[in-house]
């Protein structure tokens, strides 16, 4: 089943995303469904909502080269991707990554990888709204190390599996 | 090298987030000068045509660019691009 990526301003149902990747099919065994949602703070401070900015046309086509890669390396069985853009509220959702697989390991994986790569390389910016005004959010140094994990010779990381 | 003479056809900038912001618009069609060949030239080229640009790109070391949407590195040459966007960091996901 051909990856689905979508970037779109409304919200999305993720049990509806979920139920289509292993709709009329025996051979998928694991459906991983992360949802990232938008917190009431960040960095300590209370926001009333973030607005996240992207590039149109980069942002499809950087996820899907991550889909891409994430297919060569597990064996899945189908992916969907949901970012939204736009002013999002604290409780909303901000992003889906669904993987399906016949086994439970390909999916986690896949779904951790494409979450790390979407953090530090798809072309979303975030701003927060809260009581002084509006902010940019910094780049985290530990979204980076999550996405670098994933670069280590792949021999020491299959031995550690 | 190109001759001096060579003129490029124009190519499209993009800028997003605070780099956006600083810089006052969101893209622009201009055309560049021959020895303007990598990315980290063209930063230090844009720097010179003004306060705002100079403002947005004082700190390059954090400025992240794209080449016809593609990720690249300052050292990546521009040569044939269509489309060059800089940004901050990425905070999506």
């Amino acid at each position: 089943m051909p990856a689905r990526i979508h970037l779109q301003r409304e919200a999305f149902d993720a049990a509806r995303e979920a139920a289509k990747l292993a709709a009329g099919r025996a051979d998928v065994g694991a459906v991983v469904t992360f949802i990232g949602i938008c917190r009431g703070e960040e960095a300590g401070v209370p926001i009333s909502a973030l607005t996240l900015e992207h590039y149109p046309g980069m942002a499809e086509a950087e996820i899907a080269r991550h889909v891409e890669t994430a297919e060569t390396r597990w064996s899945l069985l189908g992916v969907s991707v949901i970012h939204r853009y736009g002013r999002i509220e604290p409780g909303e959702p901000i992003v889906l990554v669904v993987t399906a697989s016949s086994h439970r390991h390909d999916a986690f994986a896949a779904a951790e990888f494409l979450m790390d790569y979407l953090k530090t390389r798809a072309p979303f910016w975030k701003r927060v709204e809260h009581a002084q005004g509006v902010d940019w959010v910094g780049a985290k140094s530990s979204d980076d190390a999550a996405a670098d994990r994933w670069s280590k010779p792949p021999g020491r990381r299959q031995a550690a599996e | 090298m190109m001759p001096r003479w060579f003129r490029r056809p124009g190519v499209k900038l993009l800028y997003f987030a605070w780099v956006r912001e600083r810089i006052g618009k969101p893209d622009e069609e201009i055309e560049l000068p021959a020895d303007v060949q990598t990315v980290g030239d063209l930063m230090n080229w844009l720097c010179s045509r003004g306060e705002e640009y100079a403002h947005a790109f004082d700190n390059p070391k954090v400025i992240r660019a794209a080449i016809d949407r593609a990720h690249v590195k300052p050292e990546t040459t521009i040569m044939g691009a269509r489309e060059i966007a800089f940004f901050p960091p990425m905070t999506g996901g």
